[in-house]
């Protein structure tokens, strides 16, 4: 069995059942990472995931994780499990550089709140993976440690900013990964690279030991192979943390049901999702991602999901509000680099002036600088009302319409990014280009509402697509629920790059773990049952066929007003219904067996 | 709307950033561009709108004023660039 095809989840009930010892997982990833690492940098093969690989102190970690599960003790579900983590949460293991030259060296002298909980849950660090410098950017091309390519076509990005974290979790090079979402740096990649990402609500992952870029903005999140896998280990670094004051969620997530796999007759019946068809008709957006994420909407339907259209506003204005206000906190943030306390001085400086100008210099990459001087501008006297109190006033806008629409709907399904992975090289020059790229991300962190990203089908040159799930502040277990159930009628997300698909096919799936984790090849649990909507029978097509599926769903609507652009009902007046009485995510009791610690 | 080079020296020196004329030159072009593309936001009337500075308007959570930390004088000058004693060092302040 190839442990790099496993879930977090799976590779962590072989490892509480003994099957595999967390030292023996540990060097599996440790040796693929290894071998890519060790790769020449022209080598067009090379993904280049990591910055800096931990191997010691990660096998250090397996060793002493081992002996207490050994005694018996079992600190979370991922206890044993590796995990790589973006190269801006800080680590006292190894070094911390925000692949950034100005940070080059740089060794953290405390743990960052998320990477702490991850120790104390029994998690060991694999090492630091690469990312756009200062998390500025799409497409993982901005480092100062050389591009990552895309493990499912190595001529393209991963896509970014933590386009290390997706491409290592890709390449199984990590079970899971953590990275931060500013305007959409997790969600993008993990639709680029067929992965499951979710950016939290705002203040419910400690930023704590977080380099920052946009303050109001960041948050950490996970990339993973599924669902699940997502859960768990946000409900394991969620949670309030004293050292960062925005961290104003009391108690962690837990996301029991949807760890154990609990999900009733899989069918998600009430559920109100809205799919707004002014978003399909953006220029720039691909006929490839529009079907796919068109596709996932007759898939949720289909599975009891009551998907309707209908507009939302503001769109247009996503991506220059994000920027005024990202550029205007990352000028602030950056100018504490200043080669004065840690990371780089320049040498020729005479004068402590003087140093500062060289060290930032030639210190910061042109992306970083070209957002430092635009947030310089937007708060400079004679332009900060029209540029940075603009664009607050336009936010609160933003905030106003998602709210609405959110009164009215569970959850917004959208599309993570107009395109799939694109080459190297295509947009790095264009920076407006590259913003747009975030044109259906960045109102979430805006609003700070919860997004999450799951893979829908596969587009252009067979290159993953993903949609998006928006839901209410604090409603991660709802967004989770619904993607693992999805998950279960659908296969998308257990397709791997060619390398390893071979390998993924012939790994098979481990034995169940509690709770019973169906067989979930084509949605079997959905055909054993009786009684579903003809929708819903043989949902094991769905994925092979979601376009096929698609246009019958659209058939089969019954709507008294007009069908939508995008062939699903729309509403016409307010309804009067309340809302889905659906939980928003269920929470162990503490130290409950199978609770996240 | 057109950066002149004086607005660009300017945005630099806030910045502490020196630009060589091919990057100031780059950068005009960018923030040119930028800054069209922001104009977009002048098609709202946004008079009177509060500003929204955090999402949920939440008020900062702040913990009791008590020392949780010791001396860690060494782990953090561990990655200073230069130091002297206890001390990070720094080129010379002020002009002679």
């Amino acid at each position: 069995m190839d442990l790099r095809t496993l879930t977090a989840l799976e590779l962590g009930a072989l490892i509480k059942k003994k099957k595999v010892s967390s030292p023996e997982a540990t060097r599996v990833f440790l040796d693929a990472a290894r071998r890519d690492f060790d790769k020449s940098a022209d080598d067009e093969t090379k993904i280049n995931a990591y910055t800096d690989l931990f191997e010691a102190e990660a096998m250090a970690q397996a060793e002493a994780v081992q002996e207490r599960i050994d005694a018996g003790e079992y600190l979370s579900p991922l206890s044993g499990v590796p995990v790589a983590l973006k190269d801006l949460i800080c680590t006292k293991e190894g070094t911390t550089t925000a692949a950034s030259k100005i940070l080059g060296g740089f060794r953290a002298p405390y743990d960052a709140g998320a990477a702490e909980r991850l120790k104390g849950a029994g998690a060991v660090i694999l090492g630091k993976v690469n990312m756009d410098e200062f998390a500025m950017g799409g497409s993982t091309e901005t480092s100062h440690y050389g591009i990552t390519r895309n493990p499912w076509d190595t001529s393209r990005v991963p896509g970014g900013s933590s386009g290390g974290s997706a491409a290592a979790v890709a390449a199984g090079f990590a079970p899971y990964a953590l990275g931060s979402d500013t305007g959409g740096s997790i969600r993008q990649p993990c639709s680029f690279c067929n992965l499951t990402g979710i950016k939290p609500t705002y203040g419910s992952v400690s930023r704590y030991g977080l380099m920052a870029y946009g303050s109001s903005l960041d948050q950490i999140g996970p990339l993973a192979k599924d669902a699940r896998d997502c859960a768990v280990s946000l409900s394991i670094i969620s949670g309030r943390d004293g050292r960062d004051s925005t961290s104003v969620m009391e108690e962690p997530f837990r996301f029991c049901d949807i760890i154990h796999g609990e999900f009733g007759d899989g069918r998600m019946g009430g559920l109100k999702i809205g799919v707004p068809a002014n978003y399909f008709s953006m220029p720039g957006m691909k006929d490839d991602v529009r079907g796919a994420v068109l596709g996932a909407a007759s898939v949720l339907r289909g599975l009891g999901a009551d998907v309707e259209e209908f507009d939302l506003p503001m769109i247009d204005y996503a991506v220059p509000t994000y920027l005024i206000i990202a550029c205007a906190e990352a000028s602030s943030n950056l100018s504490r680099y200043d080669g004065v306390k840690y990371g780089y001085r320049s040498p020729g400086a005479k004068t402590i002036h003087d140093s500062f100008y060289r060290s930032r210099s030639e210190g910061f990459g042109t992306e970083v600088k070209r957002r430092i001087i635009l947030g310089s501008f937007v708060l400079s006297s004679g332009y900060f009302d029209a540029y940075y109190k603009k664009a607050l006033r336009v936010r609160g806008l933003i905030k106003s319409v998602f709210d609405e629409a959110l009164e009215k709907y569970d959850i917004i399904l959208a599309p993570v990014c107009p395109t799939v992975a694109y080459g190297i090289g295509g947009q790095i020059d264009d920076p407006l280009a590259m913003y747009l790229g975030d044109i259906y991300t960045t109102s979430v962190n805006l609003t700070g509402l919860p997004g999450a990203a799951a893979p829908c089908g596969f587009g252009e040159g067979g290159m993953p697509v993903g949609m998006q799930l928006i839901g209410k502040a604090y409603s991660e277990g709802l967004l989770l629920d619904t993607i693992a159930r999805f998950q279960l009628a659908t296969d998308y997300h257990k397709q791997a790059p060619k390398e390893h698909k071979a390998e993924r096919k012939r790994a098979g799936r481990p034995e169940t773990q509690e709770g019973g984790r169906p067989e979930t090849q084509g949605g079997g649990r959905l055909e054993t049952q009786g009684g579903g909507r003809p929708e819903t029978q043989g949902a094991g097509r769905l994925c092979e066929n979601a376009a096929v599926f698609a246009s019958e769903a659209k058939q089969s609507i019954k709507t008294s007003c007009k069908p939508g652009l995008l062939g699903l009902p729309r509403r016409c007046a307010p309804r009067n219904d309340g809302l889905s009485t659906q939980s928003g995510g269920s929470f162990c009791a503490p130290g409950e067996d199978g609770g996240a610690r | 709307m057109n950066i002149d080079d004086k607005l660009i020296e300017y945005l630099a020196d806030l910045s502490r950033l020196e630009l060589d004329t091919e990057e100031k030159a780059a950068r005009k072009k960018d923030l040119a561009d930028i800054l069209d593309y922001m104009e977009k936001l002048n098609e709202i009337d946004t008079a009177g709108l509060p500003e929204m500075t955090h999402p949920f308007g939440a008020v900062n959570r702040f913990r009791e004023d008590v020392v949780t930390n010791g001396d860690r004088t060494e782990e953090l000058l561990a990655n200073a660039p230069d130091r002297k004693g206890p001390y990070f060092r720094v080129p010379r302040t002020v002009e002679e």
